[in-house]
């Protein structure tokens, strides 16, 4: 994974989100889902070009139910986006950059 | 710039990937639109990327992973010089040659590929129930993916509809985590194999419910349960679940092609002659066109046979030249 994708945990998640200066976009995942490998590659390709502009975390569901539970995930892949540490959109299953991107934008300025 | 290739395949599941290991090696350099990442089987890999343990594909004695499988398809055609382009095919202009293809943009002036040859290996996706909020509902208890979100469903109750292998295979993978599921189907007998019945009567974790269809999904914010009808009686009663996962069958992906291929009455592509379609040059395998065996190892077979077809087919045509 590229250093640019911070690796989240139930510890480390509330400090991270809540004080980043630019919008987090945390990806719910988990080894044995097949969705969330396809999509690994296209927030690895966002993480680069939005470097500066939007944060990507990341946060393993297996190890981290708390975080997992507190948001209500019920579905994996799951994209929650967070300004200022409030969940601001939510995107549910695997998409294609062109969508996701579409779907972040109104959200990023 | 419209970039041109010999031999254009659309769609990456067994069918397309095998053509691609078999064009590749007969240097016809290929290209693969292989679709984008989505949580229903229309993505990279096709069906088999939401399944688990694929037991019946031959060659791999103890089984293996569905995803698996078709990362090794893909890597082996890439090694013989097979290109890919993650997206989605968005037109085709199957009207003169070379054929015109379009990702993106399909009102774009230019097509992005024109093709010699097309094989067309789009495959099939399930069919949702098409019930009151059940689309509102995806995400939230109602699931495309049993192996994504089985997970979630830990020591609660859920139900799965159909009556094919494939609602069993769901059914019993998914009562690794959940307490009890429920099989509905509309029937008073499945149509599954031999194999998996047995399977399914067997755990305790399985029930049916026989001669039932459902009407609406309960629930305002996650999945509470199901509104279902005793198609016997006619009477209408509700099941308490938290998750709902449907397996009632497919539908081919072939709206792309509509107008400009022959298909059957039930939307599947017809071949002739092998893998023809009535446009010449243009080659048809897997699920798009097969509605009755839907293997992966018939998929891969008939995958073969569309780049062996096309092979000959350009052949022929600089022969004639």
């Amino acid at each position: 994974m590229s250093e640019k994708i911070t690796n989240l945990s139930d510890a480390s998640f509330d400090e991270h989100v809540k004080s980043s200066d630019v919008p987090v976009l945390v990806d719910f995942w988990a080894e044995w889902c097949g969705p969330c490998k396809m999509i690994a590659p296209v927030l690895e390709e966002i993480a680069s070009e939005q470097a500066g502009k939007l944060g990507i975390a990341k946060l393993n569901i297996d190890d981290n139910l708390d975080i997992t539970r507190r948001f209500d995930v019920m579905s994996i892949p799951t994209l929650i986006l967070f300004k200022d540490g409030e969940p601001a959109a939510r995107i549910v299953g695997a998409k294609g950059k062109g969508q996701l991107l579409q779907e972040l934008s109104a959200h990023l300025s | 710039m419209t970039e041109s290739r010999q031999v254009v395949i659309i769609g990456s599941g067994p069918a397309g990937l095998t053509a691609a290991i078999y064009a590749a090696r007969a240097q016809l350099a290929p290209l693969v639109i292989e679709g984008e990442p989505s949580s229903t089987s229309d993505q990279p890999g096709g069906q088999l990327m939401l399944t688990t343990d694929v037991e019946n594909y031959p060659g791999f004695v103890s089984g293996i992973m569905g995803p698996e499988l078709m990362s090794a398809f893909r890597e082996q055609a890439a090694r013989f010089g097979a290109d890919y382009v993650t997206a989605k095919a968005s037109r085709v202009d199957l009207s003169r040659r070379p054929f015109s293809v379009w990702v993106g943009d399909p009102d774009a002036e230019e097509p992005t590929y024109s093709a010699e040859s097309l094989i067309i290996s789009t495959g099939a996706q399930s069919l949702m129930l098409n019930v009151p909020n059940e689309e509102r509902l995806v995400g939230y208890g109602v699931s495309t993916c049993a192996t994504c979100d089985g997970f979630f469903f830990r020591q609660r109750d859920i139900a799965v509809v159909g009556g094919g292998d494939s609602a069993l295979e769901e059914a019993l993978f998914l009562t690794r985590f959940a307490d009890k599921v429920t099989v509905i189907h509309r029937r008073g007998e499945l149509r599954a194999s031999k194999v998996m019945q047995q399977r399914a009567f067997k755990n305790d974790k399985i029930e049916f419910l026989w001669n039932t269809s459902v009407v609406d999904v309960l629930g305002d914010t996650t999945v509470s349960g199901l509104r279902v009808r005793d198609n016997q009686s006619e009477e209408e009663s509700d099941l308490k679940v938290a998750g709902l996962f449907v397996a009632i069958g497919h539908e081919p992906n072939t709206s792309l092609f509509k107008g400009q291929l022959e298909m059957e009455e039930n939307g599947y592509l017809r071949t002739f002659d092998g893998t023809r379609t009535n446009v010449d040059g243009v080659f048809a395998c897997g699920d798009v066109q097969d509605h009755r065996y839907r293997q992966a190892v018939t998929a891969a077979g008939s995958g073969c046979m569309a780049a062996l077809d096309a092979e000959r087919w350009l052949e022929d045509q600089a022969a004639a030249r």
